[in-house]
C-alpha cells in the first residue's frame, strides 16, 4: 500500500481539464475532493442522498447526451446504492463516467471499515451488471489511462479507484442546496433557466 | 377511446405529462400504473427508466432537474416508504418533484403485510414536508395531477399524488389462486 494514490491527487489530474463536463461528487470525502480541485459552478456537491450520486449522474446525463457528466463518489456511498449500477447498465449512457474513490473506508463517521475492505468488487459488480466499460485503479498509470478514457471513450463507464486512507482537512463547497442547484442550472442552460 | 372514467384516467394523465413537457419517467411497475407505464413506453419524446428501487427515482429526478428536463415518478405506496431519505434531497435543495402514488393497503386490502405503509403513506410525506393530493375517483385523477404538476414545478418541490385503492380496486388473491391452473 505504501505506493497508494491519494485521492485529492487524483481528483485534481481527473478535473484539471474537465471543459464543460458535469460533476457530481458523492456526500462526504468526494464532496470536499472536487471543492479542493477548485469549486465550479457546473459541480454538484452532495451534502446527503447518500446512495443517490450515481443516479443523480444518471438523470443529468440523460437529460444532456451531449456533455460529459462524471459522478465522483465513495464506496461507502456507491455500495447504499448499488442498484444504481443494475439500472445504469440497463439505460447505457454514453457520456456517464463514475470513479468511485475506494479508500475502503467511511471518512465521515470514524474511518470504519466498508465491505470493499473485506473484498467486494465494485468493478467488478458494475461489469457483471452490464456497464461497458470498466477500469480498475491502482498506480498512478492507471489514472492516467482513466483521464484518457472518461474524456475520450464512449459508453458507460466504471471505475474503482483504490486510494489512501488519509484524513484531511476539510474543503467545503457552499451548503445551501438551491444555491447549488441554481448555479449548476444556471451555468448549464443559460440565465433563463432561473425563469422556468 | 374512453369506454368510461376508469379506462380514460391513464390516457389523460400521460397527455398532461406530455403537454407538460415531462421527459424522463422513472418507474417502479405497480399494476394501478400498468396503462400508465405503457402509455409512457410508446412515447417517444419519454424516457422510461425501470428503477431496482423507488429512492432511485427521487435522484434521478432531481439529475434530470439539473440537466434541465422534467420528470414523473410511478410508484406504489410501499415503494414511498423506500423513498424517504431520498427526498431530503429535492426538499432542502427545493427540486421540483412529481410523484404518482398508487395506493396499497388502503381500502379493501387482502393482504396484511401492505397495512402499515399503506396506511402510513400519506403521513409519512407529510411529516417530511411533501406536500399530497388525493385522488379517489376516477374522474377527479387527472385534475389532481394537473394541479399537482403545477405545483411542484411552480413552486418547486416534491409533491405527491395519491390514487386510492378504492379506485383502482384490491387485488383479489383468491381469485388469482383459483385461476392458477392445476
Amino acid at each position: 500500500m505504501s505506493k497508494s494514490l491519494h485521492r485529492r491527487e487524483v481528483v485534481k489530474e481527473l478535473l484539471a481539464k474537465r471543459g464543460d463536463s458535469l460533476v457530481i461528487g458523492g456526500l462526504g470525502a468526494p464532496a470536499w475532493d472536487i471543492t479542493d480541485a477548485g469549486d465550479h459552478d457546473l459541480n454538484f456537491p452532495l451534502w446527503g442522498a447518500m446512495g443517490g450520486a450515481a443516479m443523480i449522474g444518471l438523470g443529468v446525463a440523460l437529460a444532456q447526451p451531449k456533455k460529459k457528466v462524471l459522478v465522483l463518489t465513495g464506496d461507502g456511498e456507491m455500495l447504499m446504492g448499488l442498484g444504481a449500477l443494475a439500472t445504469i447498465a440497463v439505460q447505457q449512457p454514453r457520456n456517464l463516467c463514475i470513479v468511485v474513490l475506494d479508500n475502503e473506508r467511511y471518512g465521515e463517521t470514524g474511518m470504519q471499515r466498508t465491505h470493499t475492505g473485506h473484498g467486494v468488487d465494485l468493478a467488478g459488480m458494475a461489469k457483471a451488471a452490464g456497464f461497458a466499460r470498466t477500469l480498475k485503479v491502482n498506480t498512478q498509470a492507471d489514472v492516467s489511462r482513466l483521464k484518457q478514457r472518461i474524456y475520450s471513450g464512449e459508453g458507460a463507464l466504471f471505475a474503482q479507484v483504490k486510494v489512501d486512507a488519509e484524513r484531511l482537512p476539510l474543503v467545503l463547497p457552499p451548503r445551501e442546496g438551491s444555491l447549488l442547484k441554481n448555479r449548476f442550472r444556471i451555468a448549464l442552460l443559460g440565465p433563463e433557466a432561473a425563469q422556468q | 377511446m374512453k369506454k368510461n372514467a376508469e379506462s380514460a384516467w391513464p390516457d389523460e394523465v400521460h397527455a398532461l405529462l406530455k403537454a407538460a413537457g415531462i421527459r424522463q419517467v422513472a418507474i417502479v411497475p405497480d399494476a394501478g400504473h400498468a396503462r400508465l407505464i405503457k402509455l409512457c413506453e410508446k412515447d417517444k419524446a419519454m424516457r422510461v427508466v425501470r428503477l431496482t428501487t423507488e429512492e432511485e427515482g427521487v435522484a434521478l429526478l432531481a439529475g434530470a432537474w439539473l440537466g434541465g428536463e422534467k420528470g414523473v415518478l410511478l410508484m406504489q405506496s410501499s415503494g414511498v416508504g423506500n423513498c424517504i431519505n431520498m427526498l431530503t434531497l429535492p426538499i432542502a435543495s427545493q427540486f421540483p418533484l412529481l410523484m404518482l402514488v398508487t395506493m396499497r393497503g388502503d381500502f379493501g386490502e387482502f393482504n396484511p403485510a401492505q397495512i402499515p405503509m399503506g396506511n402510513a403513506t400519506q403521513a409519512v410525506l407529510e411529516a417530511l414536508g411533501v406536500i399530497v393530493k388525493r385522488a379517489d375517483t376516477a374522474e377527479e385523477v387527472p385534475e389532481v395531477v394537473s394541479g399537482a404538476m403545477r405545483l411542484a414545478f411552480n413552486t418547486y418541490r416534491p409533491v405527491a399524488v395519491l390514487v386510492g385503492q378504492r379506485l383502482l380496486g384490491a387485488k383479489d388473491f383468491r381469485k388469482l389462486t383459483e385461476s392458477v391452473p392445476q
